[in-house]
């Protein structure tokens, strides 16, 4: 479904990613492990068309390097950044609503079936996206950019500041986006959540990527997390 | 007194409202893109104008619907083809580049309609008295203005608060990333933004031109104060642009009925001057002679004792 090849991007003159290559399967959950300032974030937001690439990215055999974040997003990639960006003024619905893609959604999603599942967002759902809790935020931004009907959703370290139990609400939609047929690339910091959900994983060093394999691989493989992951 | 007082109330809400129609898309294209548009009024005079030309062919009606259309589609091609490019330049270039375009407007109507005041009137169906009150008349065309521009403030209310594309607008003002993330086209949502409120000038033009006269200098009649009121309602606030407009409508509206002036206050504290005074002009001078500098006396009193308007938030 998407494939990163030998993908590079500078922030002026750092070269931030040095050749990643790594590719996702339909309805899989990939996981993209490592420090702070490895360019994981980096590489999504690549990905999404917010930092100039060079190399090649394709969705869908399609490729997307170069195109706008409006036009990678219209094609099916949606993208929930680290800083949440809840807009406040706005209510929950709201919220949802400016997911959607049409005035009609006709996705895997809609606001009725995600009140179901967040009965939290469905009580304040006319309440203003910024008096909500750290957990409540991320799930309306999960939930609205699943309105858009994404076929690959990229969330960048959704876990991050929350307590251990929305964690696990966090872990249970991930693994709902997954079973509705949903693609999920997972950037990540911790291990725990990776490693619990995710079918595959990559591991970031330097702008690249330095360690492939399962979440099986990657626990038997203690040098990889001594020297790549482990603080 | 008091019919003086309901008619200039009424002249007031006529003028405001006016304003309004013209403070909100200048307005709002402020608070998207954060250009001051200098040629937002000429926007309004060339709605006038072609309206006028398209009166005296179609009628009135046809120019009500016609005009402010083509402005819009003016204005998305100003902002698709011109300040999207001098954006990359910075603010300064944006201000300079709207300033040239407002004389151009203005030297392109003066070459293709000439100097001459237009004959542009207001329809014959609505050339009769709304109503007759204390003997005066209030003329149904005034009731018109006023049908229409409230029309046009529910509408915009409805529009941006209610519908979808209103909630995109608001988000992309702030988060225009994140809307674009979210696979919505933010440049054309800046398009149709600036290209909806050059026709809301251009609106504003079509009903003004009758009433206010529709001549080459119309748009420096309201120009100035169009951006009084935005500085006034706070820079990118559209409820701090209607009360503005409504307020600068009915001050300059009571000042020009009243007939106080400079004498009166002497007289009531017990102060003469000779007619031969060096400041004679000063003692003498009558409130509705200083109405039209009253909305710039209020900017300076607002910038004063708040910089950032009625409902603006400081940055």
């Amino acid at each position: 479904m998407l494939e990163v090849k030998d993908l590079h991007a500078y922030y002026g003159k750092s070269h931030i990613l040095q050749g990643v290559t790594f590719d996702i399967g339909e309805g899989e959950i990939v996981s993209l492990l490592g420090r702070n300032g490895v360019g994981r974030s980096t590489t999504v937001k690549t990905i999404m068309g917010e930092v100039a690439p060079s190399g090649s990215i394709k969705f869908k055999g399609q490729e997307i390097a170069g195109k706008k974040a409006f036009e990678i997003a219209q094609l099916g990639i949606g993208y929930v950044p680290e800083n949440r960006d809840i807009f406040p003024t706005l209510s929950v619905r709201q919220n949802l609503i400016l997911g959607m893609k049409s005035t009609v959604s006709s996705g895997r999603w809609t606001i009725d079936s995600i009140f179901e599942m967040f009965p939290n967002l469905a009580e304040r759902a006319d309440v203003h996206g910024g008096v909500l809790s750290g957990g409540e935020q991320q799930m309306l931004c999960m939930c609205r950019t699943l309105m858009g009907d994404p076929e690959l959703i990229m969330i960048d370290e959704p876990t991050e500041g929350l307590a251990p139990k929305v964690v696990a609400q966090v872990a249970d939609l991930l693994q709902e986006i997954a079973r509705r047929g949903v693609a999920i690339l997972l950037v990540e910091q911790k291990l725990s959540i990776a490693l619990k959900i995710s079918r595959r994983v990559y591991v970031m060093g330097h702008g690249k990527i330095v360690y492939r394999g399962t979440p099986a691989s990657l626990l038997e493989a203690d040098a990889i997390r001594a020297e790549w992951l482990e603080v | 007194m008091l019919e003086i007082f309901i008619f200039a109330t009424l002249n007031g809400i006529v003028t405001g409202l006016l304003l309004f129609m013209l403070a909100s898309g200048l307005t709002l294209i402020f608070s998207m893109m954060g250009i001051l548009n200098f040629a937002h009024a000429s926007l309004y005079m060339l709605g006038a104008y072609f309206a006028y030309s398209v009166s005296i062919r179609l009628g009135f009606w046809s120019g009500l619907i016609i005009a402010p259309i083509i402005v819009g589609v003016l204005g998305a091609l100003v902002e698709r083809y011109g300040l999207r490019q001098v954006h990359k330049s910075g603010p300064v270039a944006e201000l300079v580049f709207t300033f040239g375009l407002a004389f151009l407007i203005e030297e392109a109507i003066q070459f293709f309609w000439g100097r001459d005041t237009k004959n542009y009137q207001q329809p014959e169906i609505l050339d009769f008295a709304l109503f007759t009150l204390f003997g005066q008349e209030f003329s149904a065309y005034r009731g018109f203005m006023i049908f229409i521009s409230v029309a046009i403030f529910i509408g915009l209310y409805y529009t941006l608060t209610k519908s979808r594309i209103g909630i995109i607008i608001q988000a992309a003002i702030t988060h225009p990333h994140t809307v674009a993330n979210l696979g919505h086209n933010v440049p054309l949502i800046f398009m149709c933004v600036f290209g909806a409120g050059s026709a809301l000038a251009g609106l504003a033009g079509v009903i003004a031109g009758p009433v206010l006269t529709t001549f080459p200098g119309m748009s420096a009649v309201l120009g100035s104060i169009v951006f009084v009121i935005i500085v006034i309602g706070g820079l990118g606030s559209l409820a701090g642009a209607f009360i503005a407009s409504l307020m600068i409508g009915l001050l300059q509206s009571y000042a020009i009925a009243s007939n106080v002036g400079m004498p009166d206050l002497l007289n009531l504290l017990g102060i003469s001057f000779e007619r031969s005074h060096p400041l004679n002009d000063l003692w003498t001078i009558t409130l509705p002679q200083i109405a039209p500098i009253l909305p710039f006396l209020l900017l300076v009193l607002v910038l004063v004792f708040r910089p950032s308007g009625l409902l603006g938030k400081r940055e």
